[in-house]
Order: structure tokens, then C-alpha cells, then sequence
């Protein structure tokens, strides 16, 4: 099995069904990394880049390493700053980096719609990880993958993602992967983190917005925290992380008014202990995170799979077609 | 002495009141007589005539665009003084207005001249400087107004850049009075760049949906209201270019209410695409002001119809693919515009969202008024500049056979109706359509 499709851009492109093929194909490989040899030949003799025009140690080094698990060869190549005032420009870049015959790049960078663009001018697999505030789609096929294997169908569950709403690719990737799948998501944060029409991305009534973070875990069967980008310096969208972290920030105390025994945890990384999360949650029983991770690397060997291994050796494809 | 005849065509100027199939003599560059068509175009084809059959066309005043980016001096590579003025002789358009962005900045006589210059020696399209506000366009000083009218600038204006000194702009306002007949115009790029900070695109479900940072209306209309207000305090003539939303709308048109001399143009681009036109990512749907909501749309339309806006202008914004072929917020903002101005406008009427009056009033008596040009209606005594369309002419934008040097359209591929097939200005032909 094979998706129909060149590159992995965003889950806003993805089907259902391409959605759990994806997850299915991951569990499977999951085991692989708990071998004590941890690799299979399927991607032998194909080339993976990594392209990260931002930093990044967890996605790159995930991707890097689903791709070697694989047998792929994988390079890295780190941008420091975008290519605009510095030189070479992102399309001269990337058409260099095609010369040498990668069969997959895998591109981070600041700005949205990159992927796209590079999509148009490469005959090589793009893959997203992660364009501005956009989408980050192998977080949320890792995060969906997570919340399927402790809860099964996520049909009608309930998720709240608490926090910079606005600036996250990752609420919006997970977004358009849960409420594809039928479940409700509730985003909570303050208004200055709420972007206008975000209820819209999801079918009508499946996404709701809840300035109390009280109100909006009550009967959340999953809870999403995301990490509140301290960084972004000149927009005033809190006054202190000291005053963020008390409307905002997930306490063992906020959790008692959680009305559910088996709550999930999950948190993209990395994470602000003591701002957005509590170091006693964030270790606590409830938590995820550290899974997360692990399923991280399954997925994108899943998705390194389904992009460029599937067909050629596939057992199933009757012989007789190779004829024609 | 050579005489141009228009025969037979539709001649349709609301500033006159003509409306009717006429002839028109030109004689010497300047218009003759007009009177009405008897069929027989015997007499317009001996010697010393030029003559032109209009049949079945319309003959407007020559179109006028009081927005345009020519890129000389400075940034030749994207468009040059000559190329821009064949394209917009191409677009039908007779005189053009180019902004002082350029480098270096017109803000003096010397680069005024140059300009002037440059025009002399190309197709013939008349080219009007605006000055620049301040020097260098940073905002802190005035220029030397008095010198650049002299040399011929028409107005003022620090577009791409609002104006951010509140007491600047009031100077300006002020300033700009002793100048053309009552003042001359001090153009507006309203926009609070604080309020518009890292913003690509309009501010709405779209931008939410492609991850990009949105521009509020509000930094518009923000800066439009301090705008008016000044003109008010100063009674200076102010022109807010390319309105984009309903708040900016509902000031000018409250504000003109009052008595304040406020004027108004909104581009083509503006009325035809909102802001789903960013899908894909397509830098060529990027400029600034942003492309807008339906419902920002509809209000710029009943601008036009009730008179609140005065001109149709392109801000015809070359930019080359080094510019626009790369990251979406690092893209330059600005489209071309000349050569689809005046099919998108003649899309309105056959769309019957504009009249043909209101579209014909807003490329030619339109903008002659806000800047005080002695242009955009046919006249005896006046120049023969004149504009041939053929509203039944089918084409297909191809952005290779556009005579603009650069090609940042988002109308590639669009199936347009309408079209210029001559402009002549002082009695010359200046532009033919080859068919």
C-alpha cells in the first residue's frame, strides 16, 4: 500500500483513511525500535535531506533517525537564518539539493506555504515539518497515534488544547486530524491567542473556544498543552509567564477538576516546566509526553514507508501486471 | 497640417454629457469638433487624414491612472519610465501619475526633471510626477515642495509608507495649500504599520487557515481617521490611495459629508479578488493594502457608485520573480496593472455591478479632478487624447505578451472582455492593438 500522493504537506490535504493508514503503518513499526537491532532494509540505497531553516533537535533527530531505522542514507542540513538576505535563495537551494537525487526532503522553515512552493518546483517527496504557524502534520499523526492506542476510536472523544492558539501549527494540524476523525476539540487560551475564524477549521460544531481553561478541561478526555513560545519578543500577548501560567498553566490543582479517571497528558515538546505545565504533571501519571516521542520516530518511519517504499517490492501487486 | 478622424463609434464621456455615435476631429493635437456620425467616412480619407474607424466601439476620454510605480530611477530591472509607459498605453491609458519610492527618491527638482526627462523620449503616454512628502520618504522633513511643483510634480505623496508623524502629515496638508488651484493633493498610504506588524495577508478565517500573520482592517481605518481629521483641522486636499475596506469607506464617505476635501481611488484588484485569492500561496495575490473580505468588497462597490470614490487606479507595482518567487512573507508586495485595468473595470459593467458611467467617470474625469488636470473629457480646444475600447474583444491574459517588463500578475490565464485597441494622445496614435 502506497498513499496516493507525492508529498505529506499538511493532515488538511489527508483523508480519513489516509489518516489511519498512516497510524496503522506506524504501530507496526514501532516494534522494530524496540529491537535490539533496530533497523529493516525497505529504504536501502534511498537518499533522505533534512532540510530545518529553524532550529530543532527532537523533530530533526527523529526524522534522521526513522529514515537510518529504514537503511535510508540521511543528511542534515541546518539553515541558520532565512535565505532571503543571506545569499542563495530557498528555490536555488533546494534545486541544488535535487541535483544530488535525494527521494525525500524533509523541510522546516518560518514562513508558510514553503513546503508548497518547494513541491511545485521538486519531483522529489516533500515532506512538512513543520512551515511557520501553519501545520506540523507528523506531530499531530504522532499525537493522533498516541491518543488511538490508549483510547481506540477517537470518535466523540473530547480534547482540549490549551494555549498559544494562534501562533501553533501543532493545534492546527491536530485540529484538522481529530475532528476528521470525529472528535470535539475545545481550544483554550487567552483571547490575544485566538485567531479569528479558528472554529471554521474544523466541520461545523466540532471546535469550540473556551477563555476559561477551567471550563475547557472539565470533561476533556485528552488534554493538549502547548508551550508558550517565550521567544517571540515584541507582541505583547501576555503580560508574565507569572500571570500566563496562573490562567493557563496545567497544575496538579487544575487537574482535580478534571471529571476524568483516565485523562491523557500529551505536550509536543519541548516544554516550559512551570509555566504552561507543572514539572509534578508533566512526570505525573496522567503523562504522555514522553510516549509521544517514541511514537514520533514510528510514524515518520511510517510515513518515510508509505512515500517511498511501499510499491516497488510489494508482494502483493499480482505478477502478471508487470507485463503491461 | 494632419487631421485625425474618429469615426462612428460610441463616444461616451459623462463629463461632457456625450453619449451618442459621433465623429471626432482632431487637428493639431487638439480636439476640432465633435459632431454626430452620418455613416460617411469619404471626407477622412484623402490626404493629411488619419483615419480611424470606430465602428461599433466606444471613443472615451483618454484613461487616466493616478497611481503608478515606474521604478526609474533605481530599479530599471523591473520596469523602466519607457516600458511602463507602453504599457499603459497598451492598457489604454493616455496619462500616468508614478510615485517618488524610487532611488533615488523623488523628493527634489533634480530627479523630477529626470523623470520628465526620461518620459520626453518615450512612447508619448503623459507622466506626472508626484513628489515624495518628506526626504528620502523617512518621515522627519518635508521636502522642497515649492522646487518639485516647479519642476512639475502634480502632488505629493510617501506611498508605500504612511505618513507615521501625525505633525508631519498636518505640515504637509498645510503646506501642499499654496500650491496647483487650491492646493494640491497630499496622497495617503493609510496604514498603521504597528497595528499591520508581520502581516502578509488580510486578517480573517483565510490567514488562520494558511498559518500567515494578518493585517486588520483596522490599521487602515486607523490611519484613515487621523488622515481625515488632519484634513479637517488644515482644510489641505487629501487623497487616501487604494481604499481597501468598509470602515475607510464609511469615514470617507461621513467625513465628505462634512465638507471635508478628502478623495478617494481604489484598484482593480481590490474590487475583483478577496482574499481566498492567497490559496496556493500565490505571491502574485500579495500586495499592500491586502486583498479584503466579500463583505469589504461590496462596500469599496458602493464607493464607487455613490461617488465617495472618485478613480479606478492600478498601482501598477512591477516586481521581478527575485522579489516574488520566494517565501510568501518575504515577498515583495505588489502586482502590475496597467494593461488589465480597463477589462477588469468593463468586467464590472458586464457583470452589472458598476455602471458604464460610473466605470468610464472613474478612469478619466474621475482622477482629472482629484489632481486638478486639465484632462479626462473631450473638449474642443483641448488635447486629443483619446481612448478606443472594444468591449467585445475576447483575450486571455498572458503575462509574456504583456509590455510591462515584469510580470507579477494574478490574472494569468483569466478570460478577460474588453479591451483598448487605440490610444491617441495629442492627435497621435500612440498604441495600435495588433490583432
Amino acid at each position: 500500500m502506497r498513499l496516493k500522493r507525492k508529498d505529506i504537506l499538511g493532515i488538511d490535504e489527508l483523508d480519513p483513511d489516509e489518516l489511519m493508514l498512516i497510524i496503522d503503518t506506524a504501530r507496526n513499526f514501532k516494534e522494530v525500535n524496540e529491537r535490539e537491532i533496530k533497523k529493516v532494509p525497505t529504504l536501502r540505497g534511498r537518499t533522505v535531506i533534512n532540510l530545518f531553516y529553524e532550529p530543532s533537535t527532537r523533530t530533526r533527530t527523529s526524522f534522521e533517525i526513522a529514515a537510518k531505522r529504514m537503511s535510508a542514507d540521511a543528511i542534515n542540513i541546518s539553515v541558520s537564518q532565512s535565505s532571503v538576505s543571506k545569499g542563495e535563495t530557498l528555490k536555488d537551494t533546494a534545486k541544488n539539493l535535487e541535483a544530488m537525487r535525494p527521494d525525500c526532503i524533509v523541510v522546516r522553515h518560518p514562513v508558510a506555504g514553503t513546503p508548497h512552493m518547494l513541491s511545485r518546483h521538486l519531483d522529489c517527496s516533500v515532506i512538512n515539518a513543520g512551515d511557520g504557524m501553519r501545520e506540523h502534520p507528523s506531530q499531530a499523526l504522532l499525537d493522533l497515534m498516541t491518543i488511538v492506542e490508549h483510547k481506540g476510536d477517537v470518535r466523540g472523544l473530547k480534547i482540549a488544547i490549551v494555549g498559544d492558539i494562534a501562533h501553533s501549527r501543532v493545534a492546527r494540524s491536530n485540529i484538522y486530524a481529530l475532528t476528521k476523525l470525529g472528535a470535539l476539540v475545545t481550544l483554550s487560551g487567552p483571547p490575544t491567542m485566538i485567531p479569528p475564524g479558528i472554529e471554521r477549521l474544523g466541520p461545523a460544531g466540532s471546535v469550540t473556544v473556551e477563555y476559561d481553561m477551567n471550563k475547557a478541561i472539565k470533561d476533556a478526555d485528552v488534554i493538549m498543552m502547548l508551550r508558550l513560545q517565550l521567544e517571540r519578543q515584541g507582541a505583547p500577548l501576555f503580560p508574565t509567564p507569572r500571570e500566563y501560567s496562573t490562567l493557563y498553566g496545567l497544575t496538579t490543582e487544575r487537574l482535580a477538576k478534571s471529571t476524568r479517571e483516565d485523562l491523557l497528558i500529551l505536550h509536543p515538546g519541548p516544554i516550559n516546566r512551570g509555566v504552561e505545565i507543572s514539572p509534578e504533571v508533566a512526570d505525573g501519571p496522567f503523562s504522555l509526553i514522553i510516549d509521544q516521542v517514541t511514537n514520533g520516530v514510528a510514524v515518520r518511519m511510517a510515513l518515510f514507508y508509505l512515500l517511498l517504499g511501499a510499491s516497488r517490492e510489494d508482494k502483493d501487486e499480482p505478477r502478471t501486471e508487470e507485463k503491461e | 497640417m494632419n487631421r485625425l478622424a474618429i469615426a462612428g463609434g460610441r463616444v461616451f464621456d459623462p463629463e461632457a454629457g456625450i453619449d451618442g455615435t459621433f465623429d471626432i476631429i482632431a487637428m493639431g493635437g487638439r480636439v476640432a469638433s465633435i459632431r454626430p456620425s452620418t455613416g460617411d467616412m469619404e471626407a477622412f480619407k484623402g490626404d493629411g487624414w488619419t483615419l480611424i474607424d470606430a465602428t461599433g466601439k466606444l471613443v472615451l476620454p483618454g484613461l487616466i491612472d493616478i497611481h503608478t510605480h515606474l521604478r526609474e530611477p533605481g530599479f530599471e530591472y523591473k520596469e523602466t519610465i519607457a516600458t511602463g509607459a507602453l504599457a499603459a498605453s497598451a492598457g489604454g491609458f493616455t496619462a500616468i501619475l508614478c510615485m517618488a519610492n524610487t532611488e533615488p527618491v523623488n523628493d527634489s527638482a533634480s530627479v523630477t526633471r529626470y523623470i520628465l526627462d526620461k518620459a520626453a523620449n518615450a512612447c508619448g503616454v503623459r507622466v506626472l510626477p508626484i513628489g515624495a512628502v518628506s526626504v528620502g520618504l523617512k518621515g522627519k522633513k518635508l521636502s522642497e515642495m515649492a522646487d518639485m511643483v516647479k519642476a512639475g510634480c502634480v502632488a505629493f505623496s510617501d506611498d508605500g509608507l504612511p505618513v507615521l508623524d501625525g505633525a508631519l502629515m498636518r505640515r504637509a496638508l498645510e503646506y501642499s495649500k499654496l500650491f496647483g488651484d487650491g492646493g494640491l493633493s497630499v496622497i495617503s498610504h493609510a496604514e498603521d504599520p504597528s497595528i499591520a506588524c508581520c502581516g502578509s495577508m488580510n486578517e480573517g478565517y483565510v490567514s488562520t487557515r494558511l498559518g500567515l500573520q494578518g493585517i486588520p482592517n483596522a490599521a487602515e481605518d486607523s490611519l484613515v481617521a487621523r488622515d481625515i481629521t488632519l484634513s479637517e483641522l488644515t482644510g489641505g486636499r487629501l487623497h487616501i490611495a487604494h481604499v481597501s475596506t468598509r470602515g475607510a469607506m464609511e469615514l470617507i464617505r461621513a467625513a465628505r459629508g462634512r465638507g471635508v476635501r478628502v478623495t478617494a481611488e481604489v484598484t482593480p484588484h481590490h474590487l475583483a479578488l478577496d482574499d481566498t485569492a492567497v490559496e496556493g500561496f500565490n505571491t502574485d495575490a500579495k500586495m499592500s493594502p491586502p486583498l479584503r473580505s466579500k463583505e469589504d468588497i461590496e462596500a469599496l462597490i458602493e464607493g464607487l457608485t455613490d461617488g465617495t470614490i472618485d478613480a479606478i487606479a492600478t498601482d501598477h507595482a512591477p516586481h521581478s520573480p527575485i522579489e516574488k518567487d520566494i517565501e510568501f512573507s518575504s515577498a515583495a508586495n505588489g502586482i502590475i496593472g496597467l494593461e488589465t485595468a480597463l477589462p477588469l473595470t468593463l468586467k464590472l459593467v458586464s457583470d452589472g455591478v458598476l455602471s458604464l458611467e460610473t466605470a468610464v467617470r472613474s478612469l478619466t474625469s474621475g482622477p482629472a479632478a482629484v489632481m486638478g488636470l486639465n484632462m479626462g473629457s473631450i473638449r474642443i480646444g483641448t488635447d486629443a487624447d483619446i481612448t478606443i475600447v472594444d468591449t467585445e474583444r475576447e483575450w486571455t491574459v498572458d503575462p509574456a505578451k504583456l509590455l510591462s517588463k515584469s510580470k507579477n500578475t494574478p490574472f494569468a490565464g483569466w478570460k478577460l472582455k474588453g479591451r483598448a485597441t487605440e490610444t491617441i494622445i495629442g492627435g497621435e496614435v500612440i498604441y495600435r492593438l495588433k490583432d
